[in-house]
């Protein structure tokens, strides 16, 4: 590995600025669907685009837009702390679509469009394949289509969909990541098909955001408990915008829990702390730690490893201000880990082309 | 440790089991298919009364959807919290190294060496033609 890298951000947003971007990357046929829907955008109320979550302050343009341009990625955030390397993650809603075939088709020109328009123009950039979990055989041809272009460094899925990522339905995706030394990213967001909450729906946005740790809870239990983990071990799952205080005392709780009932699962014959350090990564951002620096590193301490944790800017999403790209409090020794080493550990294909 | 007789064989099939108290020690002996073994009658997790809990096999995996059910009987699930121990060795399944049941020596021995002694404890007649279930504690 090398040292000429310093800094890869694992979670970097391309964002469509509507569907007349992805009309050239579609085909004919979803083209006219397009016009003849009058869809004019995916976008899901995950981010919209007034919330002061979407978009920092400072970075959003003269009427208020958030910075979705690659211009503004670079001013913003790769120039401005010298970022070697970024992993552009789209929330475009392709997640929400029901049509099988349709959301296929623009996974694809969202797929094509981030290759084209991002990944071409900036030597910096890598992406995720966002895949249609809506179908698994289509979501493996996505990944198999996309897998070539090395410049695709992981598979992006989000925090809730239809049901919970370890069931066997989805174990084609996994195999297929694990053939193609490719993380499977989940991030953030809900195809809302459900609830957000197990209890119903909340009222309000905040309630939303944060009902996406109980999204990761339940995808965590579900990979380690139907043993997605221990049927691919060389797979790495990552969580993107996560948060990161939650996991040990939720991994306390299954690992507590799986002492009394693992005869269920016999193939987690391991305790599932175990398996979720060896497998499981978290992007640094947003980091939902309190403010104060001592309590921070007894937090990250709580974790037993210091591999889990990716930085990551999260831009443009308002997680930190100024250039506080690193909580105050995350040990020093750290550092170099968190910014770099981590990440070519968990993205076989960063590794093989780090410079 | 003394040598406690617990019951006369014959009284004491396969596929039971018994709570005795030796000096004031309460331990439960298993006869599994003939053989015996003897844990303390408290899980070393909580407390719980190992005698109320069900026997059951051992279940382990060599890949998700694959169950293998092996030695069967010989696993002891605490009725509290459904921790499972090994009979043969008392460890648990899940914390080997650091959660174990206290074990105890438990042997078949013939009613003439029982006459000769030194045995304690007994509290029926020893009849020299008969086994006796024997317990170190």
């Amino acid at each position: 590995m090398s040292a000429a890298w310093s800094l890869i951000d694992c979670d970097v947003h391309a964002n469509v600025p509507g569907m007349q971007a992805l009309l050239p990357y579609l085909d004919e046929q979803w083209r006219g669907s397009v016009l003849d829907r009058g869809l004019n955008s995916l976008e899901s109320i995950s981010y919209p685009p007034n919330a002061p979550l979407t978009a920092r302050a400072d970075w959003r343009g003269k009427a208020g837009e958030p910075p979705n341009t690659l211009d503004m990625l670079r001013s913003h955030a790769l120039d401005r702390w010298h970022i070697d390397v970024a992993i552009c993650n789209c929330l475009y809603g392709v997640q929400l679509l029901f049509s099988e075939d349709m959301a296929a088709a623009f996974a694809k020109a969202l797929n094509d469009w981030l290759a084209a328009e991002w990944l071409d123009r900036d030597a910096r950039l890598r992406g995720s394949i966002v895949v249609p979990m809506q179908n698994t055989d289509y979501a493996v041809a996505e990944i198999e289509r996309c897998a070539p272009d090395r410049r695709f460094v992981q598979i992006l899925v989000l925090a809730m969909g239809e049901a919970p990522l370890g069931r066997r339905e989805y174990w084609p995706i996994f195999a297929a990541a694990e053939r193609h030394d490719l993380p499977v990213g989940i991030h953030a967001g809900s195809s809302f098909r459900h609830a957000v909450t197990s209890l119903g729906w909340p009222s309000w946005y905040a309630e939303d955001y944060c009902a996406n740790a109980q999204g990761f809870q339940a995808q965590v239990a579900s990979l380690v408990c139907e043993g997605v983990f221990a049927k691919y071990p060389k797979l790495k799952v990552v969580l993107l915008e996560s948060g990161v205080t939650w996991l040990p005392a939720f991994l306390w709780r299954l690992t507590k829990f799986w002492r009394g009932v693992r005869a269920e699962v016999p193939w987690v014959d391991r305790p599932p702390w175990e398996i979720v350090r060896d497998q499981l990564r978290l992007t640094l951002q947003p980091f939902d730690g309190p403010d104060e620096p001592d309590a921070v590193a007894k937090l990250v301490d709580q974790l037993q490893s210091d591999d889990m944790l990716l930085f990551a800017s999260d831009f443009p999403h308002w997680q930190f201000d100024g250039d506080a790209i690193m909580p105050a409090g995350i040990p020093q020794k750290l550092h170099g880990k968190i910014k770099r080493d981590n990440a070519l550990a968990t993205y076989p294909r960063l590794a093989a082309t780090a410079a | 440790m003394a040598k406690h007789v617990i019951a006369p064989l014959r009284d004491f099939p396969a596929g039971t089991r018994r709570l005795v108290d030796v000096r004031g020690r309460a331990i439960v002996v298993f006869n599994v298919n003939g053989e015996f073994f003897a844990l303390a009658n408290r899980c070393p997790h909580q407390g719980g009364s190992l005698v109320q809990g069900r026997l059951v096999g051992l279940i382990e995996s060599s890949e998700p959807g694959c169950y293998r059910y092996s030695r069967r009987g010989e696993i002891i699930r605490c009725p509290w919290h459904g921790w499972e121990f090994d009979l043969r060795t008392g460890k648990s399944w899940c914390e080997p190294d650091r959660v174990r049941a206290r074990q105890f020596a438990v042997s078949v021995t013939p009613g003439a060496k029982v006459v000769e002694g030194p045995y304690v404890a007994e509290t029926f007649p020893v009849r020299i033609e008969d086994d006796y279930v024997v317990i170190e504690a």
